[in-house]
């Protein structure tokens, strides 16, 4: 079923008698996602309203995320928290997974640049949320609920933006010979300064990444100063290319399933102990990015976060979700989706 | 007039039985002689006051679950209070109410530099988050201007905002996480690192929900960095409509300074009366901060002085030193005191997109000159969140109701032009009734569900927010099954 305006959606899902799963480009699916029937948001489609001297754009769901980047682009602008994207992702799906890229550290995930939806409930009830504008406390914040929510509790059908400019000057330094543990205290060093980092990483390979952007005169200062800094942890070099696109690229063997794992970046070197190198961290080490053999599990510390199997055949989240918060999922989606049409893992 | 629900008589008539029940449950902690529960019957909006059936001031996250399950087993409505500086009524108490004060709440609980996160007790005062922090060069970036006095607590209930907010963003953009007490008493930790949890973003959500949804005991912050310096210059012009147009220009430039701040003529001459900041005699100015270290800020304002330089502006002026920066400021700092000075005044939080900017003012103009009253303009331009103050006099029969026709026009004109009705300081109960303006039925309805998952029984400050013709049904399936029928 592949709809191609916001009215025929609402029928099809007033209309549904069996399990849906809302789908877009399919690119960022966990395991156990995708089983039921697909409802293809792929129809609705076209950008409706962008006011650059507003910072802002609306978009209807289905529209390519690659669409999007470009027409920013010829604006000289960006979605600022860099979701990653795969051949076919919609904007649809960078919302309903929350997506966020290296820059999460400095202007937020999908969620804190998304100002207003509208979206369809299990019922087919046609909702509005938020707006255009970048300051509104008017009523409960949905838009942060739907934001990652999987389509879990609805479809969204059209999402508005705020955008950001394209910094004009970028530069990243790296510390190649630091591996992943070692890489933390000089994330943290330069996230602890007055650096304005906008990305904080690490890579095999690579070593730890950090990149500064602004005007070109600032970014060369920064840099020049972070650099001081950061010798005493190891060799500093500024990068010839440009490294941040890798990060999306991790995870390809096959044979291997990837986990995600969110810390507090002081306990990341006390998990890492236990792992294989992993394939990446990123915010500052908040996040890591691990290939595991299938069907294992990571052996972690007991730690502030949870780890998830993203890739693989079975759903795996540590830890167990605690029982109010179950309770609280549960009572929304019962509320927002009452006979159960919408897919959905915890 | 703000209508305001009949008060329970099942719970009144208990009166002394509830007060009793609380003193057991936490001696000592418990307010209720009129005298004194006289302190909590407003907020900031003080033209409406009702006081509480009793006041509880709690000290840990288990007193208030405590208390929590004793209101929710007698069905006592529950009213949240921070520290009661909400401009919109959210934590005006209602006759048949008891008030969860946090005000014995302050307490740090941990600072964790090196993952840029402090947490503490939600009744700390939001200065006194960044005062905790301060010796190690951070600070937390929302920053209300009433961030001496008000709670972070009450922050996040309101989802409220600052000066800065344009590049470090409001409170939900910078909360990593929460406990929360449900009405049932249950306790439960929402977000974690970098502010997510599995599941739904139960937490986004309870960010901004006026304390409907549970009552916030404790809270982790995102910290920042100090900036290496901040530098600010003040633009001058003949026309609000040109400021209007520079702050767009500004925006779309692609340069995103800390602040940008507006104040029209009525206000400018309001505060030199005040203060005698020296500003110039114009009808509008904008003071424009950056922030970095000093090659930074002489290339943001450099690109800023040539963007203002086209719109022919009276003056552009620099500041040289802390001196000439803090008088830059201080004739906005003092915007509030200043138009107080004037007469009674009612302050509107509009929000409208940045280039819709010259229509509004101008249309504000045209509805100020037909009430009769005036309206003058301070505001964080840079967000489009307008803040429009209307003068009158609350002295004079008929002027109060006048000056809140005016406002809803105002907000109505917002909305229209693809704003919002509030865009810092919530809906609480004084622009409840307006949510129809901006809101379809089933968008209303949609957010009343999300209430009914957390609170199923309405007790959790349920007189606002929602229109109360919207929330009547929910409100009075309550009443209509009193705890002992339950
Ligand atoms: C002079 C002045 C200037 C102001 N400037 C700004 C500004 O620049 N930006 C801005 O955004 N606001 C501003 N405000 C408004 C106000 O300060 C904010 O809304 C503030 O966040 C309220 O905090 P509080 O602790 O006083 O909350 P209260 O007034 O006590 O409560 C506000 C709401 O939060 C709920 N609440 C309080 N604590 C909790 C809790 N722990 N858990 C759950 N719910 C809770 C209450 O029930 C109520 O609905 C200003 C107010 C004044 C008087």
């Amino acid at each position: 079923m592949r709809p191609e305006t916001e009215a025929d959606l609402a029928q099809i899902i007033r209309e549904a008698r069996a399990p849906l799963s809302i789908t877009g480009g399919a690119t960022r699916r966990w395991p156990g996602e995708g089983a039921a029937a697909p409802l293809d948001t792929r129809g609705l489609t076209g950008i409706t309203l962008y006011e650059p001297e507003a910072l802002t754009l609306t978009v209807r769901a289905g529209t390519p995320l690659a669409v999007v980047e470009d027409t920013l682009r010829a604006e000289g602008q960006m979605l600022g928290f860099e979701p990653a994207g795969a051949p076919g992702s919609t904007i649809g799906g960078v919302a309903a997974t929350n997506a966020a890229g290296p820059r999460r550290l400095q202007l937020g995930a999908a969620r804190d640049a998304l100002l207003g939806i509208r979206m369809i409930d299990g019922e087919g009830n046609i909702i509005r949320n938020g707006g255009r504008v970048m300051k509104n406390v008017t009523g409960y914040d949905l838009v942060k609920l739907m934001a990652g929510s999987r389509g879990r509790l609805g479809v969204l059908t059209e999402l508005t933006f705020r955008t950001a400019p394209i910094p004009p000057a970028r530069v990243t330094l790296s510390l190649p010979d630091l591996d992943a543990a070692a890489a933390i205290p000089a994330l943290t060093l330069a996230l602890g300064g007055a650096w304005d980092v906008s990305g904080a990483a690490w890579l095999p390979g690579r070593g730890a990444l950090l990149r500064l952007e602004g005007l070109a005169g600032s970014v060369a200062e920064r840099a020049a100063s972070l650099s001081a800094r950061l010798a005493a942890l190891g060799r500093v070099e500024q990068a010839e290319d440009d490294p941040w696109p890798l990060l999306h690229a991790v995870g390809r063997d096959p044979a291997l399933e990837t986990w995600r794992i969110l810390c507090r970046p002081s306990q990341a070197p006390a998990i890492l102990a236990n792992l294989p190198q992993p394939l990446s961290l990123d915010w500052g080490g908040a996040l890591i990015h691990v290939a595991l053999p299938a069907g294992s599990a990571p052996d972690l510390p007991p730690f502030d976060g949870h780890a998830r199997r993203v890739t693989g055949a079975a759903p795996g989240l540590i830890p167990a979700t605690d029982p109010v918060t179950r309770r609280l999922n549960t009572e929304l989606r019962a509320r927002f989706d009452p006979r159960g049409i919408f897919e959905g893992c915890d | 007039m703000i209508q305001l629900p009949q008060p329970d008589p099942g719970v009144l008539s208990r009166r002394a039985a509830i007060v009793a029940a609380l003193n057991d449950a936490l001696p000592g902690a418990v307010i209720d002689d009129p005298a004194e529960t006289r302190a909590y019957e407003c907020d900031a909006l003080t033209a409406y006051r009702c006081p509480p059936l009793a006041v509880v001031l709690p000290r840990s996250t288990e007193e208030v679950s405590r208390l929590m399950r004793l209101c929710h087993d007698l069905r006592v409505p529950v009213v949240p209070r921070g520290a009661g500086t909400s401009l919109a009524g959210g934590s005006m108490p209602t006759e048949d109410a008891v008030v969860i004060g946090l005000s014995r709440m302050t307490e740090v609980l941990e600072i964790a530099p090196e993952d840029r996160m402090i947490r503490v007790q939600a009744g700390r005062t939001n200065l006194a988050v960044s005062g905790a922090v301060d010796h190690l060069g951070f600070f937390y970036a929302p920053d209300p201007s009433s961030q001496l006095a008000c709670a972070i607590g009450g922050n996040i209930a309101m989802n409220s905002g600052g000066a800065h907010c344009l590049k470090y963003g409001v409170t939900t953009n910078n909360l990593l996480g929460v406990t929360l007490v449900l009405m049932d008493g249950s306790v439960v930790e929402l977000g974690g690192p970098m502010g997510e949890a599995p599941g739904l973003d139960l937490l986004g959500v309870v960010c901004g929900s006026e304390g409907q949804l549970g009552i916030v005991t404790e809270a982790s912050l995102r910290i920042l960095p100090r900036p290496a310096g901040a530098r600010p210059v003040l633009v001058a012009f003949d026309a609000t409509e040109t400021a209007g147009a520079c702050v767009a220009a500004i925006i779309r430039a692609g340069v995103l300074p800390v602040a940008i701040e507006f104040m029209d003529r009525p206000c400018i001459l309001a505060t030199e009366a005040h203060c005698g900041a020296g500003y110039p005699d114009c009808e509008a100015l904008l003071i424009v901060e950056v922030e970095g270290t000093p090659t930074e800020i002489d290339e943001q304002l450099a690109l800023i002085r040539d963007i203002a330089l086209r719109f022919d502006p009276i003056e552009f002026r620099e500041s040289r030193s802390d001196d000439e920066a803090r008088r830059i400021w201080l004739g906005r700092k003092s915007a509030f005191g200043a138009m107080g000075s004037l007469g009674d005044y009612i302050c509107l939080d509009g929000t409208i997109p940045v280039n819709a900017l010259p229509q509004v003012l101008a249309g504000i103009t045209d509805l100020s000159r037909r009430y009769g009253l005036a309206v003058s303009n301070v505001f964080h331009a840079g967000d489009g969140n307008m803040h429009p103050l209307i003068i009158f006099d609350a002295n004079k029969p008929g002027d109060l109701d006048r000056a809140e026709a005016l406002g809803a026009d105002i907000l109505r004109l917002c909305v229209e032009m693809g704003g919002c009705l509030t865009g810092e300081h919530g809906v609480g109960i004084e622009k409840r009734d307006l949510m129809h303006v901006q809101f379809a039925a089933p968008d209303l309805e949609a957010q009343m569900r999300v209430k009914d998952a957390f609170d199923p029984h309405w007790l959790l400050n349920a007189a606002k927010v929602f229109p109360l013709d919207a929330s009547a049904p929910r409100r009075e399936r309550r009443l209509n099954r009193p705890a002992d029928a339950a």
